[in-house]
């Protein structure tokens, strides 16, 4: 498994994704990136639908990445894939291609949650042999954050705006990893930014499997989330701590919570560092609001414990 | 040798004998016996190509686009509605100079919802990038989808193509073809030189980034003078086609009785035939009527059309779907062609045959005869319609 050192080492060898991109200052997204494409040991083909990464990094004629890269258009990056690695296939299969190349698309919530959903589903359903890392910031932050269906739950948005009337997001964010689950792909696990070394351990074991594989990265957004810009690390492991953002991976069906946190972190602690939650703490229906909230943090966390339990990889369904 | 086949089977036929890398492609009436022919081939081990079958037009044209830019040869086909939700992804594919052909099996657009055959949705694909091919028959749709393959992929153009048969009148029709040898069309074709291919992973490229008001402009620029090779491009591969084939097509319009003809019809696909027809028999009353068939669409050949039109007195333009709110598409182009001759006939706009309405050779002797009489005023006027 990849450590620190490794990865390091990787990146001395091939910078894969280059500095002098256009990414706001404290933005999470490069990490991601650069700590999954050097956790993968082969080359790399990767494509992304349009979004912040998109149009930080491929500005014309300057480019951040150091590998072969493809943007199309917003809601067809697991099309664009599925036809790349289909060219693979073939030529292959005529001897054009000769050395083993791997696929990974980079999407944000936006393109993946939503009008990516279709395109994406088709792809894991024919079974292309792809990773797909949904760089997940919860909202459509290269137009000015606007609510996707990753945006959680009374989180004010530019298009669920705290109002007099409707405070915020009224409604909950779709699950899409137990979405990705339901297509019964080998490999799909929920990572956060915070966690590294976890996430490069689990692109190392997903890409041992052949077919599709998906990772749901929470990454942070200063700009949306209205934090400051050094604290990505913070507010991401806080969502981690509080079982917000569970760290776990589905590996052929098989269930496992990559971390416990050990103590019980209310949810509070991370809603109320996010500027997008500020309203939460000042409206006086805000302790409900809040109670709510985190009684579907438990539910889900405990939906979880279950599915481990049941699902586990060690002969426990039998029972 | 010569064999019945329909429509689609001539095209399919052509894309075996091409065997492209990739072809993805989704179900629609009256595209989907393309497809439905080319996963045999693929399924019995015919060919060597990947099938991808998408689960949207949208994505059919996306994963076209992924695989081109990989280095790979690639087609798909669709029709009508399918074509409305791919056209999105052909400007890509057309911005990114990637030689994509598509067979469209010409239907008409919802709503209403209707199977049968206009020319709304080539209509909609127009300001696409790409060249567009009209066919009068299952021997044109066979010709011209390795015709349009050569010309797609030559070094100056690379651009996608689509290659334009009427639903269900040429689809699904059986009419005598007279096919290539394999190898005489697989050497026609010849092998497929990718540009810059994301799987060359030794020499990394960014494909479709984005620019600025500082570069956009000239790179479409740009793309519109790849545009512009295509006209001596199609007449070279056309001359090549005529040597391969022994049938010569010569130019980018077929002109039959025009030269000598005081009234004439300019029209698009299989209403040629129709239209030949009826000339034939005004011809044999001893009247002086011709039509024009245009071939190549886009690029619109200006000039051509002019050429064989400014000597005719009365010209009727049929358009198999409506602009709304403007004459007609095919009309505005023959307009446009002829505003710069000194002498020009007279022109009037017909609309025809939408979802699938026949035309008979009967109502087209009728506007014939007809053309000398009409105004030439800005209306249009309709064939074959209740009112």
């Amino acid at each position: 498994m990849p450590n620190i050192k490794t990865l390091a080492q990787r990146e001395e060898k091939e910078v894969r994704f280059t500095p002098g991109h256009t990414l706001c200052a404290g933005c999470a997204e490069p990490m991601v990136v650069r700590t999954v494409l050097n956790a993968i040991e082969e080359p790399v083909v990767a494509a992304s639908p349009t979004g912040c990464l998109e149009v930080a990094t491929s500005r014309f004629p300057g480019t951040a990445w150091n590998v072969p890269w493809i943007h199309v258009a917003f809601e067809n990056a697991g099309a664009v894939i599925s036809g790349v690695e289909a060219a693979y296939r073939a030529l292959t299969k005529t001897g054009v291609v000769k050395k083993r190349i791997r696929f990974v698309v980079f999407g944000g919530d936006g393109g993946t949650y939503d009008i990516g959903l279709q395109a994406l589903s088709g792809a894991l359903e024919r079974g292309h042999d792809f990773l797909y890392v949904c760089v997940n910031n919860e909202a459509y932050m290269n137009t000015g954050v606007q609510r996707s269906s990753a945006t959680p739950r009374c989180a004010s948005a530019t298009t669920s705006p705290v109002g007099d009337e409707i405070p915020g997001k009224p409604q909950d964010r779709k699950d899409l990893t137990e979405i990705v689950v339901g297509h019964h792909v080998p490999y799909v696990g929920q990572a956060a930014v915070s966690h590294l070394i976890d996430l490069a351990n689990k692109v190392e074991r997903a890409m041992k499997f052949d077919g599709p594989k998906f990772l749901n990265v929470l990454t942070t957004c200063p700009l949306g989330w209205r934090t400051p810009r050094d604290s990505a690390i913070v507010q991401s492991k806080l969502a981690v701590e509080t079982r917000y953002w569970p760290l776990y991976e589905v590996i052929e069906g098989k269930y496992k919570i990559n971390y416990k946190p050990k103590q019980h972190v209310p949810v509070e602690e991370w809603l109320k560092t996010q500027g997008r939650f500020r309203h939460l703490f000042r409206d006086p229906k805000g302790k409900e609001r809040i109670a709510e909230f985190q009684a579907a943090v438990d539910r889900h966390w405990n939906d979880l414990l279950r599915k481990e339990q049941c699902l586990s990889g060690d002969g426990a369904e039998q029972g | 040798m010569r064999k019945v086949m329909t429509g689609h089977k001539a095209v399919a036929e052509a894309m075996r004998q091409i065997e492209p890398d990739v072809v993805a492609v989704y179900p629609i009436t009256p595209q989907s016996e393309i497809a439905e022919y080319y996963a045999d081939y693929v399924h019995d081990g015919i060919v060597h190509t990947e099938l991808v079958p998408v689960e949207s037009e949208h994505s059919a044209m996306s994963a076209c686009v992924g695989a081109a830019a990989a280095g790979a040869r690639v087609m798909t086909a669709t029709s009508s509605q399918g074509l409305a939700l791919l056209v999105e992804v052909l400007y890509i594919a057309a911005g990114m100079r990637l030689p994509i052909v598509t067979a469209l099996a010409n239907r008409s657009l919802s709503a209403p919802i209707n199977i049968h055959c206009d020319h709304s949705d080539a209509y909609l694909a127009r300001d696409a990038g790409a060249f567009q091919v009209f066919c009068e028959s299952a021997q044109e749709a066979y010709d011209y989808t390795l015709i349009a393959q050569r010309i797609a992929e030559h070094a100056k153009v690379r651009l996608p193509g689509i290659v334009n048969l009427d639903g269900f009148a040429l689809t699904h029709t059986s009419q005598v073809v007279e096919p290539l040898e394999d190898a005489v069309a697989k050497k026609f074709v010849g092998a497929f030189q990718p540009v810059h291919p994301l799987l060359d992973t030794d020499r990394p490229v960014t494909w479709g980034p984005f620019a600025m008001p500082d570069y956009y402009f000239e790179l479409k620029r740009a793309q519109q003078a790849a545009m512009e090779e295509i006209p001596a491009v199609f007449l070279e591969v056309q001359r090549a086609y005529a040597k391969t084939s022994g049938r010569a097509y010569g130019g980018f319009v077929d002109k039959y009785h025009l030269d000598d003809a005081d009234r004439a019809l300019v029209v698009l696909g299989s209403t040629a035939g129709t239209a030949k027809v009826a000339v034939d028999a005004l011809r044999a009353k001893g009247e002086r009527v011709g039509l024009l068939k245009v071939w190549l669409y886009r690029p619109f050949p200006y000039h051509e059309v002019a050429a064989a039109l400014t000597h005719v007195k009365h010209v009727g333009v049929l358009d198999r779907a409506i602009s709304f709110g403007a004459m007609g598409a095919l009309y505005s182009d023959v307009a446009t062609s002829l505003l710069r001759s000194a002498t020009r006939p007279a022109l009037h706009n017909y609309i025809y045959g939408l979802g699938g309405r026949d035309i008979t050779a009967e109502q087209l002797e009728e506007v014939l005869t007809g053309l000398g009489k009409a105004r030439p005023d800005e209306v249009l006027r309709y064939i074959g319609l209740r009112e």
